[in-house]
Parts: C-alpha cells; structure tokens; sequence
C-alpha cells in the first residue's frame, strides 16, 4: 500500500436511512463552494462547506429549472443564516431549513452532514 | 365633419410638434379635427441636437415625432407637403399637393430660413446652409467627396456648430465673423476672446472684423476660394452660410397679415395675429407682442402653449421670455443669462478671466446687490444655480460664485439655496417647486421619473444635472434613505470599494468585508452579489495590488459565479457552452476543422455567435478539461464568454480585402482583442473595428467602437445592442494607432473604476455626472490628472496576461473540480441528456421535470431528508 498524502483524514458523512454514507475527504470542499455527491439510490446532494468550516447538506436538484445545479451556486450569510443562491435564476436556498428565501412556497430537502 | 371645427397647423417644426402635444393635452384633439402640413420630408425632429449627426445620431434618434401619439389622437399629418396659398376671406388653406382644408383655426410655425448674405457667388455649388436634416447630408456628402478646405461665413451659435462639423468631417476650416468677436450676440469682448483662443487651440481658423465679400468660383462653377473684405482671399472648396436666420412669413404677407419691419408675423400676447381672429403665429416665425423675434426653442414652447390654451378658451399670454442660453460648441461650455451685457443703469461687473485655460466668467450685479446676468465661457457648472438666482440677491457674495474651487473661498451654492420659483428648466418653464412635488406628490424617486414627469430635462438637457442634485435632497429631506450600498454586506459603491482595494491592497475578500462591511455582515459569507463584484475588483486590480490574477487560485475561486469556477457558459439543464478565443473573427481553415473535430468527438451542438466566434453547447462538466486540453493543444485560448471581462473585437475585412475600406481593421480588432483580453470589468465588454464609415462591424453598437477614417480611427464609446440599444458617442477622431490604444486604456480603466456592479458603459455614461463630457474631460483632456495611473494599471494587466484555461489544464488539482460528483468522478449527471434536432442535438428538457414538485414543497422537502 502506498503512503496517504498529507490529509487530515476527516471524512465528510450524510445520514442516510440506514446510517452515515461518506461521501469524500474533507480537504476536497472548498470554503465558500459546494460539491455535488451522488447516492446510492441516485438522488443528488449539494454539500457546502461556511468559512468557519461547518458543513451544509441539501438537495443538489434547483426546483425552479430542475437542472442539478445548486451545489455550484455561490453561498453567503443573510441575516445571520447561511444560504446558496440558485447559479441558473439565482433563487436564494436556506442551507439549514431549505426553504427558499425568495418564494415561501417553496423548499428543497436537507441532510445531516458530519465530518469524521 | 362640419360639425366638428378644424384647426390647421402649417409647420411641423419643433414648436409645431410641441403645439400638438399642448392640443392634446388639454384634450382638444378629441373636440377638433386636427390638419398638420410639413414641408420637410419627414416629420418634426430635434434641430436643436442637429449637429449630433455628425457624432453619429441618425435621423431617426433626432425624430421628436412618435407616430403612436400621432395616430392615437387621429391627427391627419401631411408629411412632405406644403401650404401655398392661405384665403383668409374662405378660411382655406391650400397645400402644393393640391388639397385644400378649410379651417376654423389656423396655426402658423413656419420657422425661419437662413439669411445668405447678398455676395456674388453665393450660389455656386459647394454652397450650402445649416438648418436641416437634408442641409446636414448635402454637406456631408459635399465635404467628403469634393472638399478638403471649408469656411463658414458667421461666427455666432449656428456658425460655431456648423465650422465643428466639418472639421468633424476631416476638413481644415476657416470661420469669416463680420464683428469684432465669435458670438458677439451671447457674449462680450472678454468671453469672446476667451472663446477665440479655445476654438484656435483646436485647429480652427478665425477671421474676426472681416466680411465676406465674394464666392469665388472655378470654370465648372464650384467654389474655389472667398475673397474677404480685408483684401485677403481664402482657397476654400465649400462654403456654408450661417450668417443669421429670417422670420418665414412670406405665406402670411401674401394673404395680407401684418408682419413687424424687420419680418416676423405680428401677434398679440395670445399669438393671435393682429389682423384675424382666427390665425395665429408662434415660434420663430413670429413677431412677439414685446415686438421680438425669438430665435430660441423655450419661449416658441411657451407660444405653443399659450395658443393651444387659448383655443381651449384658458387665460394664457405670452409677453416676452428669457433670452439665458447654454450651450456647447466644439466642447466648449458657454452661457449667457439674464441682462448678459449690463445694460440696465449702475451695475457692476464681476469678472473671474483664466485666458490660459480659457475660462471667462462675468457676473453683472446691480447696485442693491441683486444678480442681474452674467457670460460664462469655458465652465458653465455653475449656470443651473445662477440663473435660478438672477433677479435675487444671492445668499453668498458674487465673487465666490465665479472663481474657480480652491481660490479664495469656494462656495459650494448647491441647488437646495432656491427658492421655489426658481426655474430650473428654462427650455420647458420648469419651477424647482414643481420638481420638488414630482418627488414628494408623485413618488418619482430617480431622475428619468421626473423628467418623465415634468419634462424637466428634456429639452436641451442642461438641467440635468441640477435635477440630480434636487431629487437627491428632496428624497433625503423626505427621509428616504438612499442608500447606494452595493448590497447587504457593502454599505459602499462599487466605486468606493475600489477605491479601497487600490489604496489599502487588500487581496482577500475576507479581509474587505471584515474591514469594511457592514455591521451585521463582517465575519460572515458575504453574497452572491458582492462576492463575484469584489472578485472582479481584485482581479482587475491584481498585478498592481499583488494579488494572484488566477480566477480558480486559493480564495478567488470561492468567489466566483459558476460561469467563471468552471471557466465556461452554464446553460438551463446544467450542461456548459464551451467558446474558444477567435481574435477579430478570423480564424485559419486548419483551427476550424480542429473546433469541427472536437465538437463531432464531444457530441457539442454547434453555432456561430453574434460575435463572429463558434459557441459550443452541451458539454458536461468532467468533459471540459478534456474538451481544452485539445483546444489549447491547437493553439487555441479561453474566450472568456463566461466573465465580466472583454468579450470579442469584431472586424468587417477592411481595406485588405473590400475596396471601400481606408484601413486595416483585422489587424487593429485582432490587437484590441489581443490587449484587452481577460481584462475584468464590471460587466462584460464588447468592440468592433469598421474599415471605413460604412460600418459592417457595428461598432457604434459596441462598448468601444472604432471606425476607420482617411487619416486614422474614430473612437465611439458606450454603445449597446440588445433591449436597450444605445448609440455610442463619439470621444475623439481622427486617431493614430497609439493614440487609439492610449485612449482606450484610459477609457476602460476610467470605467472599471468609476462604474457600479453589472453596470455597462451605456448606462454608465447616462448616470455619471457630467456624462460624456466629463468622460472625455478626464480621458483626453486629463482633468483629473489620472491618466497615468490609468496607463500603468492598463500595463500592468496586458503584461501579466495568462490563458486561464492552458493554466487549469496543467494544474492537477484545479481539474479535480471538474466532475459532475465528488464521489463519483466517472459518473455523468443523469439530468443532463439530449434529443436530436436538425442534424445536431439539444438538451432533454423533460428530464428536468421528472421527479419535480415544485409546488408540494412540503412533501419534497420531507423526502429524503433527515430532519435535524
Ligand atoms: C443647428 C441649430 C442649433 C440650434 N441650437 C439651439 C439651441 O441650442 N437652443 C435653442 O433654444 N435654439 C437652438 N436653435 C434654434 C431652434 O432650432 C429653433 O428656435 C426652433 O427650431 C424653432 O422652432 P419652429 O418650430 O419655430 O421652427 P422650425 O423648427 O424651423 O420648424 C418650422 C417648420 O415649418 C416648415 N414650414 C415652413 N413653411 C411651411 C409651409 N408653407 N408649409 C408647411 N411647412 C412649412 C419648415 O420646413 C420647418 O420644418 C438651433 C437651430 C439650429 C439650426
Ligand atoms: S465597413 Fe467599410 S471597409 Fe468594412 S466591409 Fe464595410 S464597406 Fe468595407
């Protein structure tokens, strides 16, 4: 076996039904930016990572469009919350409730996210 | 038809058009039949802005007609069709079509016509007038086909504009002015000198005391040369009259009205003429009851509207106006208002003169203290503000109104000091109380809703500026915040925020909202609209505040819109556009096959952009690095379609290939786009370079447009297609390649500096204060003193120019990023799919909407989630 490069090892992990999937080492989410992971069952997660370094986890799907795309969108602090903003119409995301902060209508689904 | 009374206009000039507009107004379009002869071809435009052709304005952006207005209020306009004969015992007017109208009413706007002195030859050909559309393209054509030399016999206002436009047109010219001065009517002795070492600094010949004492003319009959009163004679190839306008009232002496001694129809103070109930006279054809001829728009307005008031039976009169004019000619400002030349008893003059910079300011105050007129030449910032106090003892003293900011006492006199009386726009009577009610009664809360509104600012657009300055401090007053914060997290402008990169070197968008954000917002995560404004700022400032220009290098790459982190075109189902740099549009056969090749290899959708490039679509994100690596391996380097940066330089072919062309415009477009490329900004930038004033490349369209001349480049700026096209104004003609290069840098970089986020240098140049002209004063005349700090900041950005994408595809980690999931690098996004379409292909937009709920949030948002 070949040596590990320098990482912390920390994994990133969503809570599944039956348990805690990991998606990728940590080092790979960029402060500010997101990635997308695919699960098992096909579905798309958009995971982000705050510049304090805590980790954020909801659907990657843009409800408005439909195109899988939230995980590029920019993130950013409104009132305190975290939040994505959609990069096709720019339709802004809570990162913690998935609600959209600019249709009450509408929400995206949310994960439990660790590192470990 | 009988039954409804008939109110005929001869003259659809600026005042007739205006007359129209009061009818309606007052609702009597629906009461009357309305019958409108225009004589010139085509119906009522701006006369005032003529000159503007010659900077590009077509005939149609001069028109003041909207065809809309004229159908809604079923005014039958006659256009091209003139009025012969009036039989005032019938009440019929007959046109040279033929037609004949009765009518009840009758108007007459005839204008005037220009007074061609009575020298011998002064009908030669290459004779010409100033005063039309069609006068306009008759010397153009002139000018460039036939003429190198021109003289323009008259220096006053109209001679002015007219000797500025043919030295537009490449012409050396001469202005011939009997008086002792230029413009010996608006200003005095000092103002005229001050004006004649401006207009000789420009390259023009002025002949003052000297009259003109006959056309010369060569064996064909064209002019050759003009002999002068002082025995000189001139080698001149055309010659145009602007020598005074006369009264066109021969229609109404023929039909036996009155008309004053030196012309002009006589009227009573409701422009009723003397003689018949039933016509009447305004604008400049007509002889005021204070027995003047008024050679100017505002009052011809203020006559409209006191007829059309009158027919609708309202007390309305017109006695006499204000003869306060400013105006630019050839660049320079020059105004005169109020009792200019001193003439009522006992007045004292106070003069502020700078002959070196051409400045000439003279206030005439009257013994109580009481401002009574004033001249300025050279600088007429402060002319709003004066002649809203004339007639008032200012509240400061006379001398600080004149003399330049920095001497003595600066007296910052805003236009909040007037009263409500004030007027501010001259040209429409506009009062600042009624400005002031636009905002606090109407809601108007920007500038073009109050010109909207009262029309303010519409005119001549003088005013502009002081209408800025009072809708500002009357929201303010009205406890309207204005805040031109960037955003939530800035609580500066743009402008502001560059200023503090550049002075601070701040590198890190971090460190900028820590600093220098909002309260609430430091130590956050910004948003979507700073983080990518910033990013711009620091990217365009990098060489100079030493920061790394690499938009995917460390922090940059957190700020970025998707467009710039993946370095290509995000497009609705997720998939990328894919555009190659093709500078000036002329690609070698080899590079096209190559471009055919990868998009056949990557299943791309293919097509041509507006931009004279090839866009590819439908690429998917771990297909990118692969799709560049062949691209840069042929030569190829981004196109940065998907930043705020320069987008293309278009090129007609040019001189090398099309036989009207004066220069080579690939080559400069291909330069252009070589220099300015990857250049952050604001807002995308885009260029072109015609070869000769044909214009196959659009430039007047483009951000920065360049038209080959005989002896150089012209250079227009913010022009704009798509919703909002705009003109692009001229800036500076007859331009070397050096000149050209240094002229754009500074432009470009004036605009990364000064303009707001996502601000193009349209709108840009609409909303700075003082507009084009303070623009071009900054990046010709360099009155800020700037100018180098802009070259050196435009050096340092072409020197440390890199291809990004030949920089990504060589960097292992950065391509990590490219893949659809983080776990599954090899694993497409299923959502992005594709159905054929004309032997190409395009996206599968159902498989967007399968599994969508949008609206059942509630449902989708249970879904799958965990809840925390
Ligand atoms: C180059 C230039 C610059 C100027 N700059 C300024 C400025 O800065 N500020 C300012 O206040 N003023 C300026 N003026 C003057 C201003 O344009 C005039 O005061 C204004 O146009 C007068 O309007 P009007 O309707 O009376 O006449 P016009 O606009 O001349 O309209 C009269 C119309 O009547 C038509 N007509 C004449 N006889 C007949 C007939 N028998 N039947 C049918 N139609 C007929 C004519 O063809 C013409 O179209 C400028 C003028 C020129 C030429
Ligand atoms: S702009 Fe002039 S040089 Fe260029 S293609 Fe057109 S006609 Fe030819």
């Amino acid at each position: 076996m070949t040596l590990a490069p320098e990482t912390t090892d920390l994994k990133v992990q969503l809570q599944l039904a039956d348990g805690w999937f990991t998606v990728c080492d940590l080092n790979r989410l960029l402060p500010g930016r997101g990635v997308a992971a695919l699960l098992p069952d096909g579905r798309q997660v958009a995971l982000f990572r705050d510049r304090r370094g805590e980790l954020y986890a909801i659907d990657n799907r843009d409800p408005f469009s439909g195109a899988a795309v939230l995980s590029r969108g920019l993130i950013g602090t409104h009132q305190g919350r975290p939040f994505v903003a959609s990069p096709l119409l720019k339709q802004r995301f809570d990162l913690v409730s998935g609600q959209c902060l600019d249709d009450e209508s509408v929400r995206v689904g949310t994960y439990e996210v660790r590192a470990a | 038809m009988s039954t409804t009374p008939t109110i005929v206009l001869v003259g659809h000039g600026m005042v007739g058009q205006r007359f129209l507009e009061a009818l309606a107004e007052r609702g009597l379009t629906a009461t009357h039949r309305v019958v409108v002869l225009c004589e010139e071809p085509r119906p009522a435009y701006d006369r005032v802005q003529l000159t503007s052709y010659f900077s590009g304005k077509s005939p149609d952006d001069l028109s003041m007609t909207d065809m809309e207005f004229i159908e809604k209020h079923s005014i039958e306009l006659y256009v091209g069709d003139a009025a012969e004969t009036i039989d005032r015992e019938a009440r019929k007017v007959t046109a040279r079509s033929g037609n004949v109208f009765e009518y009840d009413t009758l108007v007459l706007a005839t204008g005037s016509y220009p007074f061609v002195p009575p020298v011998p030859g002064k009908d030669a050909e290459g004779c010409f007038v100033y005063r039309t559309i069609e006068d306009l393209l008759a010397i153009e054509e002139y000018a460039k086909s036939r003429a190198t030399t021109g003289a323009v016999v008259g220096g006053g206002l109209l001679g002015l504009e007219a000797a500025g436009a043919l030295k537009g047109l490449g012409l050396s010219t001469h202005i011939v002015e009997f008086a002792p001065r230029l413009m010996p009517v608006q200003v005095d002795d000092g103002g005229g000198a001050a004006l004649l070492r401006t207009i000789e600094d420009m390259g023009l010949t002025v002949h003052t005391g000297t009259g003109t004492q006959e056309i010369v003319a060569d064996a064909s009959g064209a002019v050759a040369g003009m002999k002068l009163s002082d025995g000189s004679e001139l080698a001149v190839d055309m010659v145009v009259f602007s020598a005074g306008v006369r009264p066109r009232d021969q229609l109404a002496r023929d039909c036996g009205l009155t008309v004053g001694e030196r012309g002009g129809i006589t009227v009573d103070e409701q422009c009723r003429t003397v003689n018949d109930p039933h016509v009447f006279a305004i604008g400049e054809c007509a002889q005021a009851a204070d027995g003047r001829v008024y050679g100017l728009v505002a009052p011809g307005y203020e006559q409209a509207e006191t007829v059309a008031a009158t027919i609708a039976a309202d007390e309305a009169s017109f006695t006499g106006a204000d003869l306060s004019t400013k105006l630019k000619l050839l660049g320079v400002d020059v105004a005169s208002f109020g009792d200019a030349h001193g003439t009522a008893d006992d007045c004292l003059d106070v003069v502020y003169s700078d002959s070196r910079s051409g400045l000439y300011k003279k206030l005439v105050i009257g013994r109580d203290g009481t401002l009574l007129g004033g001249i300025l030449v050279g600088d007429a910032e402060a002319y709003g503000t004066l002649k809203a106090f004339t007639g008032s003892v200012p509240p400061v003293s006379p001398e600080s109104l004149v003399l330049p900011a920095g001497a003595g006492a600066p007296a910052q006199l805003g236009p909040s000091a007037l009263p409500d009386e004030a007027i501010i726009c001259s040209c429409n009577n506009v009062a600042k109380g009624t400005i002031r009610g636009a905002v606090t009664d109407h809601q108007c809360t920007t500038v073009p809703e109050v010109k909207k509104c009262t029309k303010a600012g519409t005119t001549c657009g003088s005013c502009v500026k002081v209408l800025g300055q009072l809708v500002n401090a009357e929201l303010e007053a009205g406890g309207v915040e204005v805040d031109k914060g960037l955003c939530g997290c800035f609580s500066q402008t743009r402008e502001e925020l560059y200023e503090i990169v550049l002075a601070l070197r701040i590198t890190s968008y971090q460190d900028l909202l820590d600093r220098h954000g909002r309260e609430g917002a430091r130590g956050g995560d910004g948003c979507e609209i700073c983080k990518p404004a910033i990013a711009s700022i620091i990217a365009s400032l990098a060489p100079t505040i030493g920061a790394n220009g690499y938009v995917l290098e460390g922090e940059q790459a957190a700020l970025q819109d998707t467009n710039d982190h993946f370095l290509a075109n995000l497009q609705k189902n997720g998939s990328y556009s894919v555009v190659p740099r093709i500078p000036g549009g002329e690609i070698a056969p080899e590079k096209l096959i190559v471009i055919g090749e990868i998009a056949r290899d990557f299943g791309l959708y293919t097509k041509i952009t507006g931009g004279q490039r090839i866009d590819m679509f439908g690429a998917r994100v771990e297909q990118l690095p692969l799709i560049w690596a062949r691209l840069v391996d042929a030569g190829f380097e981004s196109g940065h379609a998907y930043g705020k940066s320069l987008r293309t330089v278009k090129s007609c072919v040019g001189q090398t290939w099309c036989r009207y062309g004066v220069q080579d415009s690939v080559r400069m477009a291909i330069d252009l786009e070589l220099r300015y490329r990857g250049l952050r900004s604001p807002h995308k930038l885009k260029s072109a370079v015609s070869g000769c004033a044909r214009e196959c490349a659009e430039a007047q369209s483009k951000d920065f447009g360049v038209i080959a001349t005989s002896n150089g480049w012209n250079l227009y700026v913010g022009g704009n297609g798509g919703a909002t096209p705009r003109h692009a104004d001229l800036l500076a003609q007859d331009l070397s390649d050096a000149e050209l290069i240094r002229l754009i840098d500074r432009f470009l970089m004036f605009y990364i500096r000064t303009a707001d986020r996502l601000e193009r240098t349209s709108t840009w140049l609409e909303r700075i204060p003082g507009g084009l002209e303070h623009v071009r004063d900054v990046v010709v005349h360099d009155s800020l003193g700037i100018c180098d700090e802009l070259e050196k900041l435009m050096a340092a950005h072409v020197s440390h120019y890199r291809d990004e994408w030949s920089e990504t595809i060589n960097d292992p980690e950065k391509l990590a990023r490219f893949v659809s999931f983080v776990n599954a690098p090899d694993a497409p996004d299923p959502v992005v799919g594709f159905v054929p379409e004309r032997d190409q292909m395009k996206p599968d937009l159902p498989l967007l909407s399968i599994g969508m709920r949008p609206t059942e949030s509630k449902e989708a948002a249970l879904e799958g989630s965990a809840q925390r």
